[in-house]
């Protein structure tokens, strides 16, 4: 089987696959950690170092592992690494390990980190699965921020809330008053706020990629010969 | 609207609608002071400019969809579920978020799954909770009392005249006053007693909800709603109020309480009966409409809300491509058995 050009998988992974607004995978901590902006990076930033991690782990092992328990073993491997990064972040960002919560173990069950193992990692060499499940789960991370950022804007009129948790308490002076005086709109900050965000975003991109092949369609298709 | 004559345009059918909702407005302004008439120019107004920007987004004609009249109606059953004595933005966001987010972006008139109109109202109660309790006192009870030009400051400003606190121009509604006393373990005789009762239903409310129910019988004489929708809401919420009534009446209120509220009466003919957002069969209808005068009653009874016309007509507009689809009627011709 040949193997992809890293510049596809890193475009695949950003955008032209994107889990979040092309896959639309990993729904549920998509959903409900997107909350605010430190909340987003932390759990995109900590599903995409499992996603680099498992990717690897899993192409290693791929010529080994008998085709009929593949699955188990895969989500085996994927949960000792989640447990690493829960008692990594318990031990060193505690707060937001807190607030994050169960979505952590969670990043197990997250079906894009399975189905990347499953889909890419299992029928290519080393590195570029590692860069796959990377730019995959920062392709998540980059939905999750923007969704996080117009979710905590709208909702609380700032941005950066609770970046104390990560860099301690000092550093609650970088929180965002983009809005002074806001009432805050709750619902942005509810879990329908998360469906209509999503929705907009995705909406957004298939709007930009319209227009996009639009403007390149129209030259070549008023000159090509009649079939 | 499957009862629409072949003579009648949608646009005459919204006008039709406007007009029911006339005498109803009225009462109110007579009874809870002009803020509802503030409220109902900034809701049409917003509904306008907000229609026209979104179909000029869409590249649709502008004028024929603005003139059919369906915008400027959920503005107006905006402006009458919104309370009136709140700040600009509230009632402007509602219109927006309905017309904007709720109509078009579900594909527009014909399209919309949920009503824009209960879904800009449970956007912002769910939003702005504090803004959306403000219910002027009725006439009578109000301890202050607010002119036209006072009304307009306080809606686009804020400021009240000096001397004036918010908490003499507002009041709990009855529906939240006999929740409130209900969970204070008073019996419902009790606190029907309360000044904030009239004959049978709310002080003043009780009389918008009779002019909604004059309105109503006129859209079903003029054939523009049937009789389905607004009689099983009706009946499934007496049918149930009366229930409980008879099994416990210091904790169940009576069920011509139920009927009275103008929510109810607004809901039944002029909401629950959107043909777009609601079901189109007989049977449907008739499903449809009782569902939701049976989760009415039960938000109201046992809900966290004091009242539940909004959330029951959307958790119902869901459930509507069901109804439709379990009610198809028979077709001329085919087997009854097998559809």
């Amino acid at each position: 089987m040949s193997q992809p050009a890293y510049r596809e998988i890193i475009g695949n992974g950003l955008w032209k696959q994107n889990t979040g607004v092309v896959q639309l995978l990993g729904m549920c901590p998509l959903l409900a950690i997107s909350t605010s902006v430190v909340n987003a990076v932390s759990l995109g930033l900590a599903t995409a170092l499992v996603m680099a991690a498992s990717n690897g782990a899993i192409s290693l092992i791929r010529n080994l592992v008998p085709k009929e328990i593949r699955i188990a073993v895969f989500i085996l491997i994927i949960a000792a690494l989640v447990t690493a990064i829960q008692l990594a972040l318990n031990a060193f960002v505690h707060p937001l390990y807190l607030v994050l919560g169960i979505f952590i173990p969670l990043i197990t069950t997250n079906c894009i980190v399975l189905a990347r193992t499953e889909a890419f990692a299992s029928k290519n060499r080393f590195m570029p699965s590692v860069v796959d499940g990377f730019m995959m789960g920062l392709g998540l991370t980059l939905v999750l921020v923007v969704l996080g950022g117009l979710r905590e804007l709208v909702g609380k009129g700032t941005l950066l809330s609770g970046i104390d948790l990560v860099f301690g308490a000092t550093s609650k002076a970088w929180v965002w008053h983009v809005l002074p005086d806001y009432k805050g709109f709750l619902l942005a900050v509810l879990p329908p706020g998360a469906f209509f965000g999503l929705g907009l975003l995705i909406a957004g991109k298939n709007w930009y990629e319209q227009r996009a092949a639009r403007a390149n369609a129209t030259i070549p298709i008023s000159l090509a010969p009649h079939a | 609207m499957a009862f629409i004559s072949n003579t009648s345009s949608v646009s005459s059918v919204m006008l039709k609608v406007l007009f029911a909702l006339i005498p109803a407005i009225a009462i109110y302004q007579l009874y809870f002071g002009p803020a509802i008439l503030v409220e109902l120019a900034l809701a049409s107004i917003t509904a306008i400019l907000a229609e026209t920007l979104i179909l000029r987004v869409r590249r649709l004609p502008v004028m024929p969809f603005l003139m059919d009249g369906s915008a400027l109606v959920t503005a107006w059953l905006l402006a009458l579920s919104m309370p009136p004595l709140a700040p600009w933005w509230l009632i402007v966001i509602a219109t927006l978020f309905a017309i904007i987010i709720a109509k078009h972006l579900y594909g527009g008139l014909g399209n919309n799954l949920f009503n824009p109109a209960m879904v800009g109202y449970a956007v912002m109660l769910i939003s702005f909770p504090a803004h959306m309790t403000q219910w002027p006192a009725v006439e009578g009870l109000a301890h202050a009392h607010l002119s036209f030009g006072e009304t307009l400051r306080f809606i686009f400003g804020g400021d009240l005249p000096a001397s004036m606190r918010l908490d003499a121009l507002t009041m709990a509604t009855p529906l939240d006053t006999l929740r409130t006393q209900l969970l204070l373990g008073r019996p419902v005789q009790d606190i029907s007693a309360m000044p904030v009762f009239g004959y049978i239903g709310g002080k003043g409310s009780e009389l918008i909800a009779l002019a909604y129910l004059a309105g109503g019988t006129y859209l079903l004489q003029q054939r523009i709603i049937t009789w389905h929708i607004p009689a099983a809401f009706i009946g499934s919420l007496a049918l149930l109020a009366f229930g409980f009534n008879a099994f416990d009446s210091a904790r169940y209120v009576a069920p011509w309480f139920h009927l009275a509220t103008s929510s109810a009466m607004l809901g039944a003919f002029f909401i629950a009966t959107d043909p777009v957002s609601g079901a189109t069969t007989p049977k449907g209808k008739i499903i449809f409409g009782a569902s939701i005068g049976a989760l009415v009653y039960v938000i109201r009874t046992w809900g966290g809300y004091p009242d539940g016309v909004a959330f029951a007509v959307l958790i119902m507009n869901m459930c509507v491509p069901l109804i439709d689809a379990f009610t198809q009627p028979r077709v001329f011709g085919h087997d009854k058995k097998k559809p």
